[in-house]
């Protein structure tokens, strides 16, 4: 049901299919969380709950919360999902 | 200015001359009839018009305040758009039915009383059907079938409501209700019907995704958003409302993570969005009520800009499931911009318009003190991101090369998007114009640095978990199929349910009328073994026998008579 690992981008075709835009982006989106994390260090942010002062709170509750969505998705699949023509049968 | 017009009027009658017009001159005519709304709007001063006593009852046909304005305008501008967004298209019942349509939704806004609501509401529900049925495919003619059936349903529990609340209050004024007792309460399941309450949300990813190209964008624009400003009217701080809408935005979110029709996807979209605007009118603050209205205001805008992009690639390529699409950035790189900018906004980052709505909520929501509320609508804000943030852009426009090469969206298209994406962004960068408008005063200031940096992490992280699941090839791929939804109980359970008592029942008849049958045959045997030409009744007797007998039965009457 996975797909199978990201297709081989590729080496000449148009750049934005190229490996190197590819793994730049991911990288780049890596950088940019730990940025994001590090922000914290200097900047104290306000928050209501207790449990909001986590150091990265936010960060880690999205993260968490998507692979969940992600994966409680693909569990849904096992029950919900049939073939496209189950209701015209 | 005309007095006593409700601006949706003008839609409603001038679309009846559309199909008149030749191309041109029609065009022009109907991207006119919005702007003159507006002019018809600019120049209404709050308060009550065009009221009439019936029955001891009045109707107010026009009421203006901001809360009618807010919902007017945006009707307004989607209605210009959609205008702009079909104009390819030489579709007379379409066009009358789109510009109906709007014009119904802006009319029920600006109703004052709960009979002319009514009256709007249901032909919102009509004029709307036929964008359905323009698909002219069966599926879409049994889909509008069943949303015409819900549609309605929702009008008629509406009018039961408004009867008896007109019977125990003696009032049809349409303020706010509260749910106070059975008529309230009907009322309430009215608007929770178009407003997609859980349970009875399914119509909408049912009917939506079977309507034509321009048709699901003008949908996507009007419907549940006019319950919004009902429920927003009548029911602000209603508590259930909260938990209602919490549960709106998230269920959704799992079900568009496997859902392969994109349209369908931004259809559970929809859902998980107006669930931000329930909670919010459910909290009932000042800044939560203005955080739902803002909320619907952007919503109209980027959730057609959405729609708008995904319908301009099932016009090139003719299909919208992401199993058969990827790529398409190298054809349509304008669509694919616009549809970023939608996507974005609709994830709420900063400086798009979602940002700067979506925070009123999140912040009255944390400040009522709803910690679990809260934290699903954080959650939900993560679950956008994944469908609409990601999902739509990126199986469309990007993951791999599917081969297929096609035109660049037509101008008008381009034209309409363009206009949304402006307003998507000029709204998220300067939001002042937009709060000034809104009914309840309040002091927020969006673009805090706890604001824009929680919700950048939150956004910006998922999107690492995307990358990573990606990556890793734990995403589940894109498979045709179609998933279960609440509508199975009326398009699979019901009718097997229907057939099983139809088999059951012809059964009984069956049986029941072969048992009937030997008994009348046993019946017929009997008879004739008596009656028939063998039978003890069927034989002659001889006159002498015959004779002795009434000798017989006469002595026999004489003894009878002396005794």
């Amino acid at each position: 049901m996975s797909q199978p690992p990201a297709p081989p981008p590729e080496r000449n075709g148009h750049w934005i299919f190229r490996r190197r835009t590819v793994d730049g982006a991911f990288w780049g989106l890596v950088l940019l969380c730990g940025l994001l994390g590090l922000v914290e260090v200097v900047y104290h942010r306000h928050s209501i709950f207790a449990f909001e002062a986590f150091p990265v709170a936010y960060g880690l509750f999205g993260f968490v919360c998507f692979a969940g969505i992600v994966f409680a998705g693909k569990a849904l699949r096992t029950v919900i999902m049939r073939d496209e023509d189950y209701y015209d049968r | 200015m005309i007095a006593n017009l409700s601006p949706g009027l003008i839609l409603i009658v001038g679309a009846l001359l559309v199909p008149l017009l030749p191309g041109r001159a029609r065009q022009v005519y109907m991207l006119a009839l919005p702007v003159l709304g507006g002019w018809q709007l600019a120049g209404l001063e709050h308060g009550a018009y065009g009221q009439t006593e019936i029955f001891g009852y009045t109707l107010t046909l026009l009421r203006v305040d901001s809360l009618s304005v807010v919902f007017g305008s945006i009707f307004l501008i989607a209605a210009f758009l959609n205008v702009i967004y079909a104009m390819h298209e030489r579709a007379p019942m379409q066009e009358v039915a789109a510009l109906v349509y709007a014009g119904a939704a802006i009319s029920a806004v600006f109703a004052g009383d709960m009979i002319t609501l009514f009256v709007f509401w249901e032909l919102t529900a009509i004029s709307s059907v036929f964008l359905i049925w323009a698909s002219r495919t069966e599926a879409a003619y049994r889909a509008g079938m069943r949303y015409l059936v819900i549609q309605v349903g929702s009008g008629v529990i509406l009018l039961a409501g408004v009867i008896l609340h007109a019977h125990a209050t003696g009032s049809i004024a349409f303020d706010y209700l509260g749910v106070t007792g059975l008529a309230t309460t009907l009322i309430l399941i009215a608007f929770g019907i178009k407003s997609a309450f859980p349970f009875l949300h399914n119509w909408l990813q049912d009917a939506y995704p079977e309507a034509t190209v321009t048709g699901t964008v003008v949908l996507s624009a009007f419907t549940t958003k006019l319950a919004i400003y009902a429920l927003a009217r009548a029911f602000p701080g209603t508590e259930m409302l909260i938990y209602i809408g919490v549960i709106m935005t998230a269920f959704p979110v799992f079900f568009a993570v496997i859902e392969n029709d994109l349209r369908r996807v931004l259809a559970f979209s929809l859902n998980n969005q107006l669930g931000f605007m329930v909670a919010g009118i459910g909290v009932g603050t000042p800044l939560a009520l203005n955080g739902a209205i803002s909320h619907a205001f952007v919503h109209i805008i980027y959730k057609s800009l959405l729609f708008m992009s995904m319908g301009a690639v099932l016009h090139r390529v003719g299909t919208i499931k992401a199993s058969e699409l990827g790529g398409l950035v190298r054809s349509m790189p304008l669509t694919t911009v616009f549809c970023i900018i939608g996507a974005a906004s609709i994830s709420a980052f900063p400086l798009f318009s979602g940002f700067i709505a979506k925070s009123l909520t999140l912040s009255a929501t944390a400040e009522g003190g709803y910690v679990i509320a809260w934290l699903v609508l954080v959650f939900a804000s993560a679950g956008v991101l994944e469908h609409s943030g990601i999902k739509i852009p990126y199986f469309a426009f990007f993951a791999h090369d599917s081969g297929i090469r096609c035109k660049e969206a037509p101008l008008n298209m381009l034209i309409a998007m363009g206009i949304a994406a402006f307003l998507c962004i000029a709204i998220g960068v300067y939001p002042d114009p937009l709060y000034a408008m809104l009914p309840y005063t309040m002091e927020f200031e969006p673009y805090t640095g706890t604001h824009v940096l929680t919700q950048l992490q939150l956004l910006f992280f998922a999107m690492l978990a995307f990358a990573v699941l990606v990556r890793t090839g734990l995403y589940p791929a894109e498979l045709p199929s179609v998933n279960l939804n609440t509508d199975w109980i009326y398009r699979r359970a019901l009718p097997r349910l229907y057939g099983w008592l139809l088999q059951m029942g012809s059964r009984l008849r069956a049986g029941t009328l072969a048992r009937l049958q030997r008994r009348l045959e046993r019946f017929i045997s009997q008879v004739y073994r008596h009656h028939g030409p063998e039978g003890v009744m069927a034989r002659t007797w001889t006159t002498g026998g015959t004779v002795l007998w009434v000798a017989l039965l006469l002595g026999g009457y004489l003894i009878v008579f002396y005794l």
